[in-house]
């Protein structure tokens, strides 16, 4: 079929070819932009954190009055942890717990630079998560290389102060920034304002920083493991429960903590505030506002695609009572139904190309700018695709019962009124 | 007149029962959906204390110099212990307090209780006349008790509930970690959302503080800091004592400067302080400092995330599609009753009774699409809060005036639709149409 006579009918129609062109070249924009940060999120919210997650809790507990700055006030806080620890082990429904001040993913965040040697300059930043010889097993956390910590490599620390651990275990991810020939194990690093040098004596797989947002993208990945013993008031306790336990683990592991120091305080709030959560609410918390933007821009999305088609059915419905004579007179002269719904079919697709080319050039100035706004990354060209292959077949599909409703006059209808 | 056009606009809104109602459901969706974005918006982004707002202040000494700052030229928006200090013993604003994050623990006289930690901040005396706090019983404590590193509070209306059944506790007193504190006033309602005495090391939103106790007592009690700690060239030496001496930021500051002069006096003030400290050889560097009013800083600490204001513009694009699209409809509606223009026309209405009318019929539309609007409005914002952290999702209100809003933007918008197919519809010409019927 020609398009020449599409056009020419059009021309007699311009405010609704108009509109319905810059409704598509719109939508389009906003669409594939809205996918392309849909599934930015989707992929960000699916990481793996590098741990076994199930089965894994974490207890937040203070008792103040314990002061860590006198020595007879750390052998108390010594006391208690090393109590604590034990009665926790010994849980039926534990299998493994240690003591620390943060874990991947619970907003703790607790950072330093590594550099390679004293009078260097600060190299890469990494979280770092006071440990023991139980951590590994505990989180899951695979070696690839390397060794574990022995119990007698871990010391006790309070405070703030440099951080001078005589060894540590770090993420491939570290390992390979810091040592780009794949040759980190064994080597020293320094920690920030210290000279001490800390040796690396394993190297893990994977496992995630303690914010799901890093300032720094190549951050999320650079976790240090310290053998340190966290001698403060307020810490946290990581616990695995027996496979399939982890409800009773979440009654009697604070149980166990009251029993051993009653007057502790193990927080009763709500989410994050919460003092006994789970890995999976941890997790949820940590990637809530991402899953919030992705629910939205996917309403948005959805709105906008049924606005659009809403528009194309009704101009296309009203183009067609309009020309209900013009079709009879092509009925009479010869045209099949066929003809009729392929002239609307066509039609619209001729509007919809002008608009998705008009869109592709919109996505990608909204694209450019959102990308100075708001740390956002260049459009693909495949949502772009996408996009455009959604609209045209949104229009097609509008257009059909309309189009339907076309075919079915009567070429009678040539000789009514007029 | 324009009565009679909306009697007729509602009349006519049954005429195409279609295409009007598409119209109605793109008008809904579209003030729908930006008015649950906007609800957001501007829960997050209020001001909380809009009488007195652009009064205060808050200082930014630079203690890190230009290698903490990686190229840029900001300074920390916190202050370590001797900035504070020293800006609290100056005294050179009409009021001041350096204020940070405490959560001491509550131990309760019966000991079957549970003892419960209770967040709070540590602030000078003058932080209650420059927060405008509301006082139920009692009132804040002088600044002889700063001085003196009384042990002295000022409790919350939730914890005087709790601890005393909501009876005036002025003079009772409460045991906080190992000591002993006498209450000297209780708060009545007060929960400013953002937070705005501590933007710089704390979320901006979450729950009320239950107590406030003198900063001096705080740190004397080596109270350590809830909030964000981050140190710049070089780490604190251990124990409490190391923290105080170190370039660690920690502790948020607030001042009230009432004019322009007092602005200016203090801003010399910073860099007459910055330049003594670059003598005095603690500064290696220029001074660098920044005072921002509440307004800027709120903006300055992003506390409505840049995603947030995303989603806001995204869903006022989707209102602006949701226009052409209306603008579309609206044309086929009202050019489709041409011959009904034509014999009114004919019969004498000028040009502008029937822009009038088709305008009126725009209004219409658009107060029905409002309605419908407001109820998606409702729907969105309680699915949204849904979906929000329980102290972000308690900002969204639908309130009176986001109701009226609401239907203000859907009749404006429909109108501004309808400009263009009613500028059509009013040069319908009487004598083509009457021929053509």
């Amino acid at each position: 079929m020609a398009v020449h006579p599409i056009i020419s009918a059009l021309r007699r129609h311009k405010a609704g070819a108009v509109l319905i062109t810059l409704q598509i070249a719109l939508t389009l924009a906003i669409v594939c932009n809205c996918l392309f940060l849909i599934s930015d999120k989707i992929e960000k919210i699916s990481r793996p954190s590098g741990l076994n997650e199930s089965d894994l809790l974490m207890v937040t507990t203070t008792h103040t009055g314990m002061n860590a700055d006198t020595a007879a006030g750390q052998a108390k806080l010594e006391a208690s942890i090393a109590g604590d620890l034990s009665a926790l082990r010994h849980l039926p429904d534990v299998a493994d717990a240690y003591e620390t001040n943060s874990l991947p993913l619970s907003n703790n965040n607790w950072a330093l630079h590594l550099r390679l040697a004293p009078d260097a300059r600060d190299g890469p930043g990494t979280s770092f998560f006071e440990s023991d010889a139980h951590t590994l097993a505990t989180l899951g956390v695979r070696l690839v290389a390397g060794r574990n910590f022995r119990d007698d490599e871990v010391t006790g620390r309070s405070g703030l102060g440099a951080l001078e651990p005589v060894v540590i275990i770090v993420t491939k991810h570290l390992a390979d920034q810091l040592f780009p020939h794949g040759d980190a194990l064994g080597k020293q690093v320094y920690f920030s304002s210290t000279t001490v040098p800390s040796t690396i004596i394993g190297i893990m797989a994977r496992m995630q920083t303690s914010h799901a947002e890093s300032v720094l993208p190549d951050r999320t990945w650079n976790s240090t493991l310290v053998p340190i013993r966290l001698v403060d008031s307020s810490r946290y306790y990581v616990v695995r429960s027996r496979p399939g336990h982890l409800a009773a683990a979440m009654k009697s592991v604070p149980a166990a903590l009251y029993a051993q120091d009653p007057q502790r305080v193990i927080p009763d709030g709500a989410d994050e505030n919460a003092g006994v959560r789970s890995f999976a609410q941890i997790r949820e918390q940590a990637y809530q506002s991402d899953r919030t933007l992705a629910v939205s821009m996917g309403w948005i999305s959805a709105i906008l695609l049924v606005v659009t088609a809403v528009g194309i059915v009704g101009l296309s419905s009203f183009w067609v009572g309009q020309r209900r004579r013009q079709i009879g007179i092509r009925r009479a002269l010869g045209a099949t139904r066929g003809n009729i719904l392929g002239y609307f079919h066509l039609e619209n697709l001729v509007i919809s190309v002008v608009g998705v080319v008009i869109g592709t050039a919109l996505a990608i100035g909204m694209n450019l700018w959102m990308v100075t706004q708001f740390q956002m990354d260049h459009l693909p060209v495949p949502y772009v695709v996408a996009g455009a292959v959604i609209l045209l077949l949104l229009g097609q599909g509008a257009v059909w019962a309309p189009a339907l409703r076309a075919s079915k006059v009567s070429p009678v209808e040539a000789t009514r009124s007029a | 007149m324009f009565a009679y056009y909306f009697q007729l606009g509602l009349h006519s809104l049954r005429r195409h029962p279609v295409l009007t109602g598409l119209v109605i459901i793109t008008i809904a969706f579209g003030v729908g959906s930006s008015m649950t974005a906007y609800s957001l918006y501007r829960g997050m982004s209020g001001d909380p204390i809009p009488w007195k707002s652009s009064r205060l202040y808050f200082p930014q000494v630079d203690g890190w110099g230009p290698q903490a700052r990686n190229g840029g030229s900001e300074p920390a928006d916190a202050l370590d212990y001797i900035d504070a200090a020293a800006l609290l013993h100056a005294h050179r604003a009409p009021l001041q307090s350096a204020i940070y994050g405490i959560a001491p623990t509550v131990y309760p006289d019966d000991p079957s209780q549970k003892s419960i930690a209770t967040p709070g901040h540590a602030v000078s005396s003058e932080f209650f006349p420059m927060a405008d706090t509301p006082f139920l019983f009692g009132t804040g404590w002088s600044t002889a008790d700063d001085e003196n590193r009384a042990r002295v509070l000022v409790i919350s209306k939730h914890l005087n509930q709790r601890l005393f059944g909501g009876a005036n506790s002025v003079g009772k007193s409460i045991h906080l970690n190992d000591d002993s504190y006498r209450i000297v006033g209780v708060l009545n309602d007060w929960h400013p959302q953002p937070r705005f005495y501590d933007l710089a090391t704390n979320d901006a939103f979450g729950p009320a503080d239950e107590l406030f106790l003198p900063f001096a007592t705080a740190i004397d009690a080596q109270m350590a800091t809830t909030g964000n700690f981050g140190c710049g060239n070089k780490l604190p030496a251990p124990g409490f004592t190391g923290t105080l001496n170190s370039d660690c930021i920690w502790i948020s500051y607030m001042v009230e400067l009432d004019s322009a002069a007092q602005v200016r006096t203090y801003r010399d003030y910073l860099d007459g302080y910055a330049h003594a400290q670059q003598t005095s050889g603690r500064f290696a560097w220029p001074p660098n400092n920044r005072l921002r009013d509440l307004p800027v800083f709120m903006d300055f600490e992003q506390v409505v995330p840049s995603e947030t204001k995303g989603v806001v513009v995204v869903a006022f694009c989707l209102l602006l599609v949701c226009m052409v699209n209306a603008v579309g409809l609206l044309l086929a509606k009202f050019l489709s009753r041409s011959g009904e223009i034509g014999v009114r026309r004919a019969m004498g209405a000028s040009r502008m009774a029937i822009a009038a009318q088709f305008g009126m019929e725009s209004a219409a539309i658009g107060l029905v699409g409002g309605a419908l609007g407001l109820v998606l409005t409702c729907v969105g914002t309680m699915r949204i809060r849904g979906a929000l952290p329980s102290q972000v999702a308690n900002l969204i209100r639908v309130d009176p005036s986001l109701l009226l809003e609401t239907l203000l933007l859907a009749i404006a918008a429909t109108v501004l639709a309808g400009f263009y197919p009613t500028w059509r519809a009013a040069r319908v010409t009487p004598a083509l149409q009457l021929k053509m019927d």
